[in-house]
């Protein structure tokens, strides 16, 4: 297997959420849309890591810069669904088309 | 074997992807993340990333999608009876994604060295750099490293090392984050702000 | 050593200090200090007319640097103590103490008796300054001085809109001129070096001058403008008669005795340089002949005692003008000398009368005086006579007729012209005694008027005396620089006193058959009541241009600064905002689009294919 393999998948990974997000039009699925990006791109990083070894072994650096991802990722979580919550507390709903406060 | 394993756990990456997308109700959705998570993790390991492929289950295939079935109960959001797919989005959504796609196969396929397969893990090499930058010779990660039996390599002792050596304030700064988090999260779901 | 002149100019700014700072809450102290001030002064100035040292050594008052080699480097106070500031000083302090005293009775029940008294001071300071300048800045100062206590002065009862108007009105009437005066006396300055009185004559007797032509005339002619404010002359006259609405004795001091002739004062002090340009000796003589002739025709139709005797002196000074243009400034200073005292008889017996009828102004309001206020009758009457001119036995004969033949020999056209207004000023002063102090009495105040107390009394007999024999020889050489006092040996005296006489007995004849027993005025010309409307000009040429200012300003900030650039800043951040709100669909998908477009283009930037 190549480095272009794993490219590639992840690229599709990406477009797939981009995709989602773009055409669904629940907010809770758009999150989920967004994890996967966030998923792919944590994948390239893992795949550079393991493609560009330092003196021997993947670079560590990357699997960390992973790992932070991976927390911050976790906190967005659970910030982002607060917010949704408390959205769908004034809206009663988590459909695109209901939230348009923030029309100009 | 290697590349049937590769193209099994993309394939089921993408797939699953593909129903995150796809799926009307929102619950299967979240179950096609963990799928798909699942195969992202798969994917890691075969990258010899064995405690990020452990992490990435643990904390999304677990914590995360936990917090999203979660609220998906809490709001208790039955399948959408809108018109849920309209044909613009549709049309948009793929002309952009085949673009960015194109341009990250582009992309992709132009680096120098992205032919060349991922060259093999040098234990030994990696022992005496540790052991040139003044690492302890008999130190566990060396002993594992050096230990013929042991397959792999120690990437949980490595990462270990790596994080209270030289990312002790960055660890910080995640732990203040995460309770910043929790806190606001806590603020945010209140019923009224007083 | 005290210096007696310096004391004699300290002294009232002493008094007004006192009495402001001191004295304020006692009207009768005040009262008795200013006067004994007054009294000083006029002790001081006699002491020093008569032969004390007069020597007053340079004070420099501050440096200016070097502007250039040439010119002066300091302003200095210098006293200039010659014979002609030194009588002038007397006329000055003989008024003013009359006035003083004539004022312990008028102002008595006056609630703001310190602020009067201090503002007399104040003015005899000023006054004092005027006369001794050694130079032309002093004086400048000083000049300013006297318009701030004549405004004081004027708005003393300033919650009379009318009189708080008319102080106003002859501040800025006089700052107009006081403007002309100081690019005069700058360019002066400039010019010559020097503004020193002395040293400027002997710079134009050593001749070659550093000023001629056109610059020269320019220059005497702003000298002039600051006594064309001062001394009230067309076209800056208008504030003179509001002037009136101040006190009598104010009125008598400042508007008829002594300020108004700081101009003329002014004018002789520089005669020697308006020797030197013909054009503006010339302008300044039509300039003086012109007021004497319009305030006349003015006069002849007033109603208020006061406003009538301020034209007089109005015309009274455009004589003086007259004379100094034609370059007869010794005839000038004489008349000026003469008519301070006569003068100050009119006005203050106008008072007297003012006072007595319970401050009715109006003469066709009053009438059979003469029985009732015999002495201020006959001082009233002395005066008048002195005014328009009575043959020998008056002082203003003298100098009139001193003028009349500089008139003569000068220019017949003004010479016709003062003979016209000698015949108007007989006119009018003879209907204002007529109609004020003859016939019956048409008002109650009229009728129950009694005569003037001991203290105005005392003033208007020490007036009537001097106002005689102001003119005599043996008086008056005693007191005015040698070579002052005319001389009436000229080939055409008999001529010129023998139109004055017929004038005199044409303007008293006249009035006297067409006002006799009269009980309204059988004239009425409106132009001449309305002051030839030059007020009414004035205000609308004002009001033109104000309004056209003032439209200008709103067009430019409603068009040009509202319009353009408020306005156009709106519009421009509103068509920019209107932009970028499209932008701003509040849709997520547009926004996600929009990001999506964000990283083509930087993938399109960043990959090198």
């Amino acid at each position: 297997m190549t480095l272009e393999h794993y490219l590639i998948a992840a690229g599709i990974l990406f477009c797939t959420g981009l995709f989602g997000m773009i055409v669904r039009r629940n907010i809770l699925v758009i999150f989920m849309c967004l994890e996967l990006i966030l998923a792919s791109a944590t994948l390239t990083l893992v795949a550079f890591s393991r493609f560009r070894l330092t003196s021997g072994l993947p670079d560590i650096d990357a699997q960390m810069l992973v790992f932070f991802v991976i927390t911050v990722a976790a906190a967005e979580v659970a910030v982002g669904l607060a917010i949704i919550v408390s959205l769908y507390r004034s809206t009663q709903s988590v459909h695109m088309e209901d939230l348009h406060t923030l029309k100009g | 074997m290697d590349s049937i394993l590769f193209y099994l756990f993309a394939l089921v990456m993408i797939a699953f992807g593909f129903g995150v997308v796809m799926n009307r109700n929102p619950v299967t959705s979240a179950m096609c993340l963990v799928g798909c998570f699942l195969g992202v993790a798969a994917l890691f390991i075969m990258l010899d990333a064995f405690f990020i492929g452990v992490v990435q289950i643990a904390v999304y295939a677990g914590a995360v999608i936990v917090l999203f079935v979660f609220i998906l109960m809490l709001l208790d959001i039955a399948g959408e009876k809108r018109r849920e797919f309209p044909i613009h989005a549709i049309a948009i959504g793929l002309i952009v994604a085949v673009i960015v796609g194109g341009q990250i196969a582009m992309v992709a396929g132009s680096l120098d060295d992205v032919g060349g397969k991922f060259p093999p893990i040098d234990k030994a090499a990696a022992v005496e750099a540790r052991v040139e930058r003044g690492n302890n010779p008999d130190s566990t990660i060396n002993t594992i490293l050096t230990d013929p039996k042991k397959p792999s390599y120690p990437d949980v002792h490595i990462i270990g090392e790596a994080l209270f050596t030289r990312y002790p304030l960055h660890l910080q700064i995640v732990a203040v984050l995460l309770t910043v988090g929790a806190v606001g999260v806590v603020v945010l779901s209140k019923k009224r702000l007083e | 050593m005290v210096q007696l002149p310096w004391l004699l100019l300290l002294l009232p700014l002493a008094t007004a200090a006192l009495i402001h700072f001191a004295l304020g809450g006692s009207g009768r102290l005040a009262a008795w200090t200013g006067t004994a001030s007054a009294f000083g002064m006029l002790g001081l100035s006699v002491s020093l007319l008569v032969g004390a040292t007069a020597e007053a050594s340079p004070f420099v008052w501050l440096e200016t640097g070097m502007f250039h080699p040439d010119l002066e480097q300091a302003i200095t106070l210098s006293l200039k103590t010659d014979r002609l500031a030194l009588s002038m000083m007397l006329v000055v302090t003989i008024v003013g103490a009359l006035v003083h005293l004539f004022s312990l009775t008028y102002m008595a029940e006056d609630k703001a008796r310190p602020r009067y008294y201090a503002g007399l001071s104040l003015f005899l300071f000023s006054m004092t300054g005027i006369v001794l300048a050694g130079n032309l800045f002093m004086m400048f100062i000083f000049w300013e001085l006297v318009g701030l206590s004549s405004y004081l002065l004027i708005g003393h009862w300033f919650t009379k809109k009318s009189a708080a108007e008319a102080s106003k009105k002859a501040f800025l009437t006089n700052r107009i001129g006081d403007f002309g005066f100081l690019v005069g006396i700058l360019l002066i300055w400039g010019a010559f070096g020097t503004v020193d009185f002395n040293a400027l004559e002997r710079r134009v007797d050593l001749g070659n001058l550093p000023l001629t032509g056109g610059l020269l005339t320019a220059g005497i002619l702003c000298l002039f403008a600051g006594a064309v404010g001062k001394s009230a002359q067309f076209p800056l006259h208008v504030w003179l008669p509001d002037a009136m609405e101040g006190p009598t004795p104010v009125s008598a001091l400042i508007h008829a005795a002594t300020m108004v002739a700081a101009g003329v004062y002014m004018l002789v002090r520089i005669s020697f340089l308006i020797a030197l340009d013909p054009t503006a000796a010339m302008t300044i003589a039509w300039i003086g002949g012109g007021t004497a002739l319009l305030a006349a025709l003015l006069a002849t139709q007033q109603d208020d005692i006061k406003r009538v005797l301020a034209y007089s002196t109005l015309s009274q000074l455009g004589y003086m003008v007259m004379a100094v243009g034609l370059l007869a400034s010794q005839a000038a200073y004489f008349h000026l000398f003469t008519h301070a005292f006569f003068k100050a008889l009119l006005f203050l017996g106008a008072g007297a009368v003012i006072y007595c009828c319970h401050h009715e102004q109006n003469i066709w309001k009053m009438g059979g005086l003469a029985k009732r206020m015999p002495l201020t009758f006959a001082t009233f009457a002395i005066g008048t006579a002195c005014l328009i001119a009575v043959p020998y036995v008056t002082s203003g004969f003298y100098s009139k007729e001193a003028i009349l033949d500089s008139a003569y020999a000068a220019s017949r056209p003004l010479f016709w012209i003062a003979a016209f207004v000698a015949l108007l000023t007989a006119f009018y002063m003879t209907r204002l005694v007529v109609v004020a102090f003859l016939g019956k009495a048409r008002s109650q105040y009229a009728r129950d008027a009694v005569e003037a107390p001991t203290p105005m009394a005392f003033a208007l007999t020490c007036l009537t005396l001097l106002s005689i024999v102001g003119g005599f020889r043996f008086f008056a050489e005693a007191i005015l620089p040698r070579g002052f006092y005319p001389t009436f040996d000229s080939p055409h005296h008999n001529f010129v006193m023998a139109v004055s006489i017929i004038c005199l007995l044409a303007g008293v004849v006249a009035s006297f058959l067409l006002y006799r027993g009269r009980e309204k005025d059988p004239l009425h010309i409106t132009p001449l009541r309305r002051g030839l409307y030059i007020d009414d000009l004035y205000t609308g040429l004002i009001r033109l241009f104000q309004d056209g200012a003032a439209a200008v300003a709103a067009a430019f900030d409603r068009h040009i600064l509202n319009g353009f650039f408020l306005g156009g800043t709106a519009a421009l951040t509103q068509a920019v905002g209107s932009v970028f709100r499209r932008m701003q669909p509040g849709s997520l998908h547009f926004y996600l689009v929009l990001a999506a477009l964000g990283i083509m283009l930087l993938i399109w930037a960043t990959s090198t294919v």
